[in-house]
């Protein structure tokens, strides 16, 4: 707890399956990420899409620290975040492509991803919108006293905003087992950091607040799950929020196939030399695990995404039948 | 005297409502400013005896910020509890817009049915008591025209008893209106258990020569009117619909398809009022059978104001109701 950065000089305390299990996630979101937008670019795929390039580890290390019944409360640039709770493959890429497979039945898409077996509450479209929301996810778990936890994932664009304010305040005042995890990718749509936010950096604001706040090197695996588990572990003792500002970098553009050039070469360069991938792979590395291990872990993932990616492109488009369920409890007349 | 005829005011109503739901259900919670008994129980007194019966963890004071109270209440009843955020004046709604239009309402269809959230907004407003522009609207069509919200008011106690209950246990989110005016209005108390079903109107009183269609603190306008157009002759049925969305089509249509005249009359300003809605759906179906075009009575196409005489002329009225009728008889 407080407000210094999280200590990297425990590197190499994170025993190493769990290590793995954070890399095993982080890889699921980069080659999804990155195939969706080859199939985007390929002219297979037509929808508005949030890359999550340079965000893998901050989501995978800090979800890896959840339980998979615990809530989790995340935003429409959130498929890392889908991806690292457990989201069916096939399941997210049926959504994806607006099949009756998918996680919503196609009605939501892209932008409203919900799974709640595993944990994933609400994906909102609307920026700072889902602080609230995750609040009342705790408050149920703190009546219930079920043990759960509930994280909300946010960027820094959404800690601007007023919705945002209001619910760790009410968080802090009512002591709410939540997690307010920030990825800082340092751009708010199209505007950097520093335009938009008064605070130089946003845990400057979490005493104010009176809420433990811990600032981290999200692409650094064991920093962040370290920090993540410490905030987990407050929440189900009973001591209330924590808010975390996972430093990132957004390395493509707000959306796929947006203009990037506002983005100045200095911070291109900065993020690709701190890129979180080639840093979790030296880390292995470092750690002694073979490359047959790595070899292991990829190829899985490489099956079940062409597996999951085939099943979406063959599924049926919902039935038109479906645009009237729903809507309400009981059907609607049409 | 018998338990029926018992006489509470709307306001007790509501309490009694909320005392019954959350003794029924463990999952029933309030939210909201100041509606703990250590703050008073409610700016209107709706909610007293509540936090000291069921405890300031059910029946939580907030801080003044609708937002989070309405995203801590669509969060909580996502997990299947019941909760019920009282947002104190309706105008305040507009504050935590986002939570209900954009999440409360459309959860359930985006999810593909994986989420719901069965949530009661109650909230207060109307015009007449002095509050001014802020604190007075009846913005119930916005709400009308999101799908997924359910938007009811009730004209009685025991309507306020039996529809808040219904609003409380039903699976989607529903929003009440209570009118300030008439916090204070008796009525019979209605039995133990008592419920108003959703989307169903009420005929408040049987006519044959023309439907009056209402709803909320017009309803007793409504039927002054009707009792003294009666001693003219003139036979008015006046219709509760008591759920503004989804309406009572077939009860409206039935009642025309016999009078063959309509009026609806609300307190909203007319213009894209929900009369507007009722009206238009009158003449796709009944077009051929009706003997006159259907009238709309609303409040005048003005923010509310605070002067009294302004305020009493900005309101609909029970001339403005007559003489619609009697247009309508030609």
């Amino acid at each position: 707890m407080g407000l210094a950065e999280a200590p990297t000089a425990q590197r190499g305390d994170l025993d190493i399956d769990t290590l793995l299990e954070i890399y095993r996630r982080s890889m699921l979101i980069h080659k999804t990420d990155a195939r969706f937008r080859a199939m985007l670019t390929g002219g297979q795929l037509r929808l508005v899409y949030y890359p999550v390039r340079g965000q893998e580890v901050v989501s995978a290390a800090a979800i890896t620290a959840l339980n998979s019944d615990d809530y989790l409360v995340t935003t429409y640039r959130g498929v890392h975040d889908h991806l690292a709770k457990g989201v069916p493959l096939k399941d997210l890429w049926a959504e994806f492509t607006g099949k009756a497979a998918g996680t919503c039945k196609g009605k939501g898409g892209p932008m409203h991803i919900t799974d709640p077996k595993n944990g994933i509450m609400v994906t909102t479209g609307i920026v700072g919108s889902g602080l609230p929301i995750a609040n009342g996810l705790a408050l149920s778990s703190q009546l219930k006293k079920d043990g759960r936890v509930t994280m909300v994932c946010f960027g820094d664009g959404a800690a601007n905003i007023g919705a945002a304010h209001e619910a760790m305040n009410m968080a802090s005042i009512w002591k709410l087992p939540v997690i307010f995890l920030c990825q800082n990718n340092r751009y708010g749509e199209h505007t950097p950091f520093a335009k938009s936010t008064s605070a130089k950096q946003l845990i400057d604001r979490a005493p104010g607040y009176s809420m433990a706040a811990v600032k981290v090197d999200g692409n650094d695996p064991v920093a962040m799950y370290k920090a993540t588990k410490e905030a987990v572990d407050r929440a189900r003792a009973g001591e209330g929020p924590t808010f975390i500002e996972g430093m990132v970098y957004r390395m493509l553009g707000h959306t796929f196939g947006a203009s990037y050039t506002y983005v100045p070469k200095s911070f291109q360069e900065e993020a690709a030399a701190e890129d979180p991938i080639p840093r979790f792979k030296k880390l292995l590395s470092e750690r002694q695990v073979t490359e047959a291990t790595i070899a292991e872990i990829e190829g899985k993932i490489d099956r079940e995404l062409e597996e999951a990616v085939q099943y979406a492109l063959a599924a049926p488009y919902p039935d038109l039948h479906e645009l009237q369920v729903d809507v309400l409890a009981t059907e609607i007349a049409a | 005297m018998s338990e029926a005829a018992k006489k509470i005011s709307f306001a007790q109503a509501v309490n009694m409502a909320m005392d019954e739901a959350m003794a029924n259900d463990p999952t029933v919670l309030l939210m909201g400013e100041d509606v703990a008994d250590e703050q008073g129980g409610g700016v209107f007194k709706t909610n007293v005896g509540l936090s000291t019966k069921y405890g300031v963890e059910r029946v939580r004071a907030t801080p003044i910020t609708e937002q989070a109270i309405m995203g801590a209440a669509v969060g909580a009843a996502i997990t299947g509890m019941r909760p019920i955020a009282e947002i104190m004046f309706m105008n305040f709604l507009t504050v935590c817009m986002d939570q209900i239009v954009n999440h409360a309402a459309k959860l359930r269809f985006m999810s593909g049915g994986k989420t719901h959230v069965p949530l009661t907004i109650r909230c207060s407003t109307g015009a007449g008591v002095g509050f001014g522009g802020q604190h007075s609207d009846m913005l119930e069509a916005w709400f009308a025209h999101v799908p997924g919200m359910k938007v009811v008011t009730a004209s009685t106690p025991a309507d306020a008893k039996g529809l808040l209950l219904s609003a409380i246990e039903d699976d989607d989110p529903t929003l009440v209106i209570e009118n300030i005016a008439m916090y204070g209005t008796q009525g019979e108390a209605p039995p133990e258990n008592h419920r108003v079903p959703l989307g169903k109107a009420n005929i408040r009183r049987p006519g044959k020569d023309v439907t009056l269609i209402t709803y909320g603190r017009p309803v007793l306008a409504a039927e002054k009117v009707a009792a003294s157009l009666a001693e003219e002759g003139i036979d008015v049925e006046v219709i509760d619909l008591r759920t503004i969305a989804p309406f009572d089509e077939e009860t409206v249509l039935n009642s025309v398809g016999k009078t063959s005249r309509a009026v609806v009359v609300h307190e909203a300003i007319k213009a894209f009022g929900a009369g507007a809605e009722i009206s238009s759906r009158i003449h796709e179906e009944l077009w051929g059978q009706l003997k006159a075009p259907v009238k709309r009575v609303g409040s005048k196409y003005s923010p509310v104001p605070f002067s009294p005489p302004l305020e009493q002329h900005f309101l609909y009225n029970e001339d403005e109701i007559k003489s619609a009728i009697r247009s309508t008889l030609g």
